[in-house]
């Protein structure tokens, strides 16, 4: 029995769904209503697979106008509407409730327009993030957000969960590089957000929906900032023996001057258990980092220069840096690999907070302790340049009441985060996984005004609900929506 | 003459919003007062001051963060940042000589404006480097949103929406950054007698190239000749790099010069600054448009309103001044329909500021959502009211 809880389903939903499946199908061309449960179960968890329900059917619509008439339909229906991109979520964004419609986005799968001259891709977002970058890396460009389930997350879930990524220091996260969206509204109405030129003259509400978790409509097509390739990128490894020592090394790169692109922190259980897994080679050492810069040959050799020299004044244990592609691949092979490595050994619950870069050796240290209080292993890895913590709790599903202690644990490693002055999620989302943790970071006022936004975009709280907002204090709001039909 | 409060705490100020609130009050919003010339003019009972909320709350140079009270004057923050080497990457334009005034701009009225500067094309817009706010919203509640961390992803993203609301939303008390290192050197190289279609497709090479030009302008009519100008920053061998690099892959046989030192942050202060059209009685435009579109809207804005225009952004950004006539307004209205993008107007008589709206005029969607956020977080009207009238936020299209 898990901790989180969904709401109950609205009965009088189940008891239209031949109507409302018969309503979906006559809004849609043929094959785009999936309603049988052998096919809908395909559709029952995401990337928290510990949630799991089938919805009551899924759409797959080819198209904004198609988008927009499924709206429609659910909005006169009063049916809510769970959006899902690849699935890939890992805080049940796309956990459907079995009285709730799956829309899904993988046949929104179209590049629509490549501009090089003017530096963006226009993409209907159930394309991959991968293949953004794809379909221009032949002309020498890349799309920059690269979250590490990029060969299979839709752009679609990219902008709900404002993904990330290891580059973010350097690039920013999808709200930097999303120039313009088409959204479609709960109504089904379709508005254009943004576009090909920067910035607005009214509310940046691209900047509202960037994130916002399907909370405030669908987004069928998005305007992509593309940049130009580096001419060549290369990291440097540098182990220590003390956790606070490369955290103190992460501050003195920083502040030195030099902007990294990405700076990964590894401890010792997930060297350990990666280096078994992929054969990396990493020395062995407490703590970890993988520090990589861009530029020319030239620049890149003088810039991990200076890193070296800044590592070197605080005694590291190793110091490897790449002279070569294979030596870089090298480097990164492990770090690569790492949650693969853990899965094959564990179940294993990945968290996000973030904290401030000063309290990284700090917030470590506590997590340790936390570690020996839950009687849990945990192993770190994560996004060290920008604060963005990765705990691995590692966990038995099969054995009853671990998946509830693990909850337990990440829910004070969280609450850790929230403290010294982080947040609980830095490119996850909150989904129903942190849900309830809201409070511990924002108070009754900051939520509602929170609310009350989705109020103006989604009136009876029809799209995703029970996401994101504590559930008592969305009730009141999701109740009137029962009641509405 | 109206009363002007400054509330020196957070919670004074939520009592004067409640007071607001309680007897039908609105105020009109001020830090420097540096800016007072952007959008509507506002009509309030009251003025509201921020100056008496200063100081920066928390700066982590090794953190990459920085915290201030929304009336602390950028000054400040420039010089606190300056002296660990770093810098807002924004930018943020100064508006005193189009608008001609005095006063310290503030950091609060940076945020609410979103102002940006010429690197916006590289690093951002303010709204990117802004990571966390505290306002009062028009309940007269403390509101959080964001915080002091570069990735969060906790919630909606209000922060995002507080900038460039023109305080319409609320009162921001509190502000969060992500700053960035400040580069050993910086230097531009400044090409002679590009024409601007020649110029648009020059910077668009150079944008698109690995150098990370991190400023690019066309200047058409700099005395006899027109200057293209790429500006590149980092370590001295990194710049020096560079400059060769978008020199072998640009110039043919312009005139080039390469720039440095006073001169050069005198030259990128002018174009950020739009410090050649300061003359009061001009109309002033700020148009964001699709790069390549520059060269088409340009040639335009000079046949039928006779502008003086130039470019940033690598022709994403159009500055353009012309004579303050109705009929020039319009026309830079109608020409904007055959586009994407925007246009704003900066600087106009009073007269022609009530006969043509300030802001872009929205879709009917769109403007129907802003209004509804506007009535959700002041319901009672205190904020700024009339700064944004222009922008169609009744929604009536």
């Amino acid at each position: 029995m898990s901790t989180i809880v969904m709401p109950e389903p609205d009965l009088a939903i189940l008891d239209r769904r031949d109507e409302i499946v018969a309503a979906l199908e006559r809004a849609l061309p043929e094959n785009n209503v999936i309603s049988e449960l052998a096919e809908t179960i395909a559709y029952e968890c995401d990337g928290l697979s510990a949630y799991r329900c089938p919805p009551l059917a899924v759409v797959l619509p080819n198209n904004t106008q198609e988008v927009s008439a499924i709206m429609r339909t659910c909005y006169e229906l009063g049916v809510p509407v769970v959006p899902r991109g690849a699935g890939t979520s890992l805080a049940g964004g796309a956990l459907p409730t079995a009285d709730s419609i799956i829309l899904g986005t993988a046949r929104l799968n179209q590049h629509l327009d490549i501009d090089i001259p003017n530096r963006f891709i226009r993409v209907q977002t159930g394309v991959t993030n991968l293949s953004v970058t794809g379909a221009v890396e032949g002309q020498d460009f890349f799309y920059a957000p690269d979250p590490s389930s990029q060969l299979a997350c839709a752009i679609a879930g990219n902008i709900a969960m404002n993904s990330g990524g290891a580059h973010c220091l350097k690039y920013g996260v999808t709200t930097n590089n999303l120039m313009g969206v088409t959204l479609v509204q709960a109504d089904g109405e379709i508005i254009t957000i943004g576009g090909e030129h920067l910035d607005t003259d009214g509310y940046d509400l691209l900047g509202l929906i960037c994130g916002s978790e399907g909370q405030l409509g669908i987004v069928t097509e998005a305007v992509l900032r593309i940049l130009p390739k580096p001419e060549g990128a290369r990291p440097i490894l540098i182990g220590f023996d003390e956790p606070e020592t490369a955290g103190q090394c992460v501050a003195d790169i920083i502040k030195s001057g030099i902007l990294p692109v990405a700076i990964e922190y590894m401890d010792r259980l997930i060297i350990q258990v990666t280096d078994e897994f992929s054969g990396a080679g990493y020395p062995d050492v407490e703590a970890l980092l993988i520090v990589e810069v861009e530029g020319s040959e030239a620049e890149i050799d003088q810039q991990l220069e200076k890193i070296s020299a800044i590592a070197n004044k605080l005694n590291p244990a190793a110091l490897r840096q790449s002279h070569s592609e294979e030596e870089s691949a090298m480097i990164w092979k492990g770090r690569k690999s790492a949650f693969g490595a853990v899965g094959q050994l564990n179940d294993y619950m990945c968290l996000d907070g973030t904290v401030p870069v000063s309290k990284l050796s700090d917030v470590l240290k506590a997590i340790g302790e936390l570690s020996k209080k839950h009687d849990m292993k945990v192993g770190n890895v994560f996004h060290a340049g920008d604060g963005n913590m990765h705990p691995l709790i590692l966990y038995d599903a099969n054995k009853s009441g671990d998946l509830e202690r693990a909850e337990a644990f990440g829910a004070d490693i969280l609450r850790l985060c929230v403290e010294v002055g982080g947040c609980l999620t830095g490119e996850h989302g909150v989904g129903i996984e942190k849900r309830d943790l809201m409070g511990v970071q924002y108070s009754d006022a900051d939520l509602e005004a929170q609310m009350s936004v989705k109020d103006c975009f989604d009136p009876n709280w029809l799209l995703n609900p029970a996401k994101v907002f504590p559930l008592a204090l969305s009730a009141a709001r999701r109740n009137r929506a029962v009641q509405h039909d | 003459m109206t009363d002007i409060l400054s509330p020196n705490t957070e919670q004074a100020l939520s009592e004067i919003i409640l007071d607001c609130k309680a007897n039908n009050q609105s105020v009109r919003i001020t830090g420097g007062g540096t800016r007072s010339g952007l959008g509507g003019a506002v009509n309030a009972t009251k003025t509201l001051s921020l100056k008496l909320l200063s100081g920066i709350t928390l700066y982590e140079p090794a953190a990459l963060t920085l915290v201030a009270k929304s009336g602390t004057t950028y000054k400040e923050i420039q010089t606190t940042l300056a002296a660990e080497s770093q810098r807002l990457s924004f930018e943020p334009m100064d508006h005193r000589s189009i608008y001609a005034n005095q006063g310290e701009p503030t950091i609060g009225g940076i945020v609410a404006g979103n102002i940006s500067g010429s690197r916006r094309i590289q690093s951002g817009a303010c709204r990117d480097a802004f990571i966390g706010v505290r306002y009062i919203c028009g309940h007269g509640e403390i509101v959080k949103n964001g915080g002091r961390v570069m990735k969060n992803v906790t919630g909606l993203d209000l922060v995002k929406l507080m900038a460039g609301s023109y305080g319409t939303l609320g009162v921001m008390t509190e502000v969060s950054f992500k700053v960035l290192p400040a580069p050993e050197r910086q230097a531009t190289l400044q090409i002679a007698n590009f024409s601007v279609e020649q110029a648009v497709k020059a910077m668009s090479k150079a944008l698109g190239s690995p150098f990370e030009v991190t400023g690019v302008a066309h200047l058409p009519n700099t005395q006899d000749a027109s200057h293209t100008l790429l500006r590149v920053e980092g370590f001295d061998s990194q710049v020096t790099y560079r400059l060769d690099k978008l020199r072998a892959l640009l110039v043919t046989n312009q005139d080039v010069e390469i720039i440095e030192g006073s001169k050069h942050d005198a030259l990128w202060q002018s174009i950020r600054n739009v410090d050649i059209y300061t003359d009061q009685t001009k109309q002033l435009w700020r148009l964001s448009v699709k790069p390549s579109d520059a060269v088409k809207i340009s040639q335009q804005l000079r046949e039928k309103a006779n502008a003086e225009l130039y470019f940033d952004w690598g022709g994403g950004l159009i500055w353009a001044s012309m004579d303050d006539q109705l009929t020039n307004a319009q026309s830079v209205r109608q020409i904007m329909t055959g586009f994407g993008g925007f246009a704003t107007l900066v600087r106009a008589s009073a007269a022609t500021k009530l006969k043509i709206s300030v802001f872009h005029p929205q879709a009917k969607g769109v403007a129907k959502l802003s209004a509804l956020i506007r009535q959700k977080s002041d319901p009672s009207g205190i904020f700024n009211p009339n700064l944004l009238t222009s922008m169609n936020l009744n929604g009536d299209g």
